[in-house]
């Protein structure tokens, strides 16, 4: 009895942690939420209430979503491809491999922005400046690119697991009637294991963007940028960030009371995009297994 | 069994399958290249070869010519082929350079014992030391000023504080609610309450860490009557609701794939559902749970934005949870806009990662081990 109680209770302090930040976040930033807010360009000055709009930084948001992504998907839907169909399960590179996938996932965010820095902005962008032999840094400096590369390291793990799940659960019977009746191995994975698995691997693909976008410690050094005068408008270009916006807000107005409407909104903004693409995922998930499950 | 047993493709396909071989072994390269290019940043600290002292043995530049040609290299810090890219005059210039910095020291620093010190010598990253100014000795991260001072061990004490906060208070609630969601609530329930939870999974941390600073650390501090609003309790708060959704998933998703016989068998016995759940489902999960335990650990040890916002980011050494903190993590954040590439502080900060990455590694593997143990004496292998 006690334990039921315990529990329930401990379930219900969750809920409440969550529900007040919820309601505090929508009291908040509802009042100063307007379509003039998420499609003007704001003044340099971010804590002038009046001017404040964060277009800039939805842009920049989702750009830099959509650039990792294009280079995320394929990279591990391959790998989940040789994880799931090609690697012999015995061997050590396999485990590796799941090991360095684990590793990866569990490095802070952090330790990301500094490699994004010390590997994609130093070594990759100041070797390619060199190499083309131009006078001023181009890609030797932090840039919608790398960030997005930077990024697409940290997300890879989402997408792997996603994509090796979702092959994992394509039943064996479907691959041995395809090779029976003669079709070669990589044939097989690719017009009938891929596309039955591309719903899982789109699942992977809206988890991974949902992660990437809240995200703010691996910008920092590879892109994000205080202000900018203009939209971004080529790879090279740095942007600005809704979450990173949301930390300047918080952190650095002078007046926090009277700015706290501005911040809540742009929390709205951001809170809006992750959940609607997580819960996005999970639907789409559940409805995969429930599908799944009907199948069998 | 056939699908595994080997085939052999033809070339076109051949070619294309090696492809798909090498991406999926290149995840191993990218996390070597993850250590070797936050590594390599911070190598000249680790091989002693970084010296920070404001005060250094100057070489007069009118002795140019006598200085054996490898001591001059090393004195001007240049690589072999910067130095031989460089004619005499320039390498005249470099040293009249250092003479001039040696001149522009103020006078009341070139007394100063600490400025004769390397800071970046490994003593004085990890043991105490009286610098000027302060009446004992003490460990001191203060990157600012004339003499920069690099001790890790605040920062790293700081880390664990928070750390520590935000596991006793995830993992108990994270643990309870997966309990009862799983195996105690009813089934109507369990349906809208699984998902809520793991609503929080999409909250950004940067969403969790303006809700910490501007809602918990106030309504907290009203509550326990402590002095400083932003501290490690606070910041701990904030880390534990990120790791919860993390803890609870893995939890929860273990604690229901407990196969259900065993449930059944000890209900039939008389058990009551408590008593199952407690006594024979935990300890069934127990790998699963203790994987998400080691999950919400690397989380919170890794969290940047949350405690950047609300542990207060005083880098001095206090071992209260309720003093104002700074953790490893918040220090990159913060202090690498101000760091001169390249330089000693540069190098402080990716050592900070380095070590960062070092301890996830290591949390990962051993939890791997401790895991598959588990798993096995589990199902009896042990």
């Amino acid at each position: 009895m006690l334990g039921i109680v315990l529990t329930g209770l401990a379930t219900l302090v969750l809920l409440t942690l969550l529900g007040a930040l919820l309601t505090s976040v929508l009291s908040g930033g509802i009042p100063a939420f307007s379509w003039r807010f998420v499609s003007t360009i704001p003044r340099k000055d971010f804590f002038d209430v009046e001017s404040a709009a964060i277009l800039p930084m939805i842009v920049g948001t989702t750009l830099r979503v959509l650039i990792m992504t294009v280079f995320v998907m394929p990279f591990g839907v391959v790998t989940a491809v040789y994880l799931s169909e090609y690697a012999d399960p015995a061997s050590p590179f396999t485990r590796w491999i799941r090991s360095a996938i684990s590793n990866i996932a569990g490095v802070p965010s952090i330790v990301f922005g500094l490699f994004g820095l010390g590997f994609f902005v130093n070594f990759l962008g100041r070797g390619l400046d060199a190499v083309s032999g131009v006078g001023t840094p181009e890609l030797g400096r932090p840039s919608l690119l790398w960030a997005s590369l930077t990024l697409a390291v940290m997300t890879l793990p989402v997408v792997i697991v996603a994509t090796e799940e979702s092959l994992r659960s394509i039943p064996p019977g479907l691959r041995e009637a395809s090779l029976a009746l003669g079709s070669t191995k990589l044939q097989t994975v690719w017009r009938i294991v891929l596309p039955q698995a591309l719903p899982g691997i789109l699942t992977g693909g809206i988890l991974a963007v949902g992660r990437a976008a809240g995200e703010v410690a691996p910008i920092l050094f590879t892109g994000a940028a205080y202000y900018t005068a203009e939209l971004p408008g080529r790879l090279t270009d740095q942007f600005m960030d809704l979450g990173y916006h949301v930390y300047v807000l918080a952190t650095q107005s002078p007046n926090v009371d009277q700015t706290a409407p501005i911040l809540y909104a742009t929390v709205l903004a951001l809170l809006f995009l992750t959940l609607s693409l997580n819960a996005g995922a999970i639907l789409l998930r559940s409805r995969l297994r429930r599908n799944q499950r009907d199948a069998a | 069994m056939g699908l595994r047993r080997g085939h052999r493709a033809r070339p076109g396909e051949w070619i294309v399958e090696k492809l798909i071989q090498g991406v999926g072994l290149s995840t191993i390269g990218l996390m070597v290249l993850i250590l070797v290019f936050v590594g390599r940043e911070a190598l000249p600290v680790l091989l002693g070869r970084v010296n920070t002292a404001l005060v250094q043995p100057i070489l007069p530049s009118k002795d140019i010519d006598s200085i054996p040609r490898d001591a001059l290299r090393s004195y001007l810090e240049l690589s072999t082929t910067q130095f031989d890219d460089m004619d005499r005059e320039t390498l005249l210039a470099l040293m009249e350079a250092r003479e001039e910095g040696f001149r522009d020291i103020p006078e009341a620093f070139r007394a100063d014992p600490d400025a004769q010190v390397n800071t970046a010598h490994w003593r004085h990253l990890v043991l105490p030391r009286r610098w000027t100014g302060y009446t004992q000795p003490g460990f001191v991260w203060q990157p600012v000023g004339t003499i920069h001072k690099y001790n890790l061990v605040p920062l790293v004490v700081g880390s664990l504080k928070v750390t520590l906060v935000g596991l006793l208070f995830a993992v108990p609630l994270s643990l309870g609610a997966a309990l009862y969601v799983s195996q105690l609530a009813p089934v109507r329930v369990r349906e809208w309450v699984k998902p809520a939870i793991e609503l929080l999974a999409g909250i950004p941390s940067v969403v969790l860490g303006v809700f910490c600073l501007l809602v918990l650390s106030g309504a907290l501090q009203s509550l326990l009557g402590y002095q400083f609003r932003l501290n490690a309790f606070v910041a701990g708060i904030g880390l534990g609701l990120t790791a919860v959704p993390l803890i609870f998933t893995i939890a929860e998703d273990s604690l229901t794939s407990v196969p259900r016989g065993y449930v059944q068998a000890s209900l039939a016995l008389g058990a009551s559902p408590w008593q199952a759940a407690w006594q024979i489902v935990l300890p069934a999960a127990l790998p699963g749970v203790v994987a998400a335990t080691l999950l919400g650990f690397g989380r919170c040890l890794g969290e940047t934005m949350v405690v950047l916002m609300a542990s207060g980011n005083a880098s001095t050494l206090s071992w209260s949870l309720f003093d104002s903190t700074r953790s490893m993590t918040a220090t990159i954040a913060a202090e690498m806009a101000e760091a001169v590439s390249g330089g000693g502080h540069y190098r402080m900060l990716f050592l900070l990662g380095t070590l960062l990455f070092v301890i996830s590694f290591v949390t990962n593997l051993l939890g791997d081990r401790i895991v598959r143990r588990l798993r096995r004496r589990l199902e009896g292998r042990a």
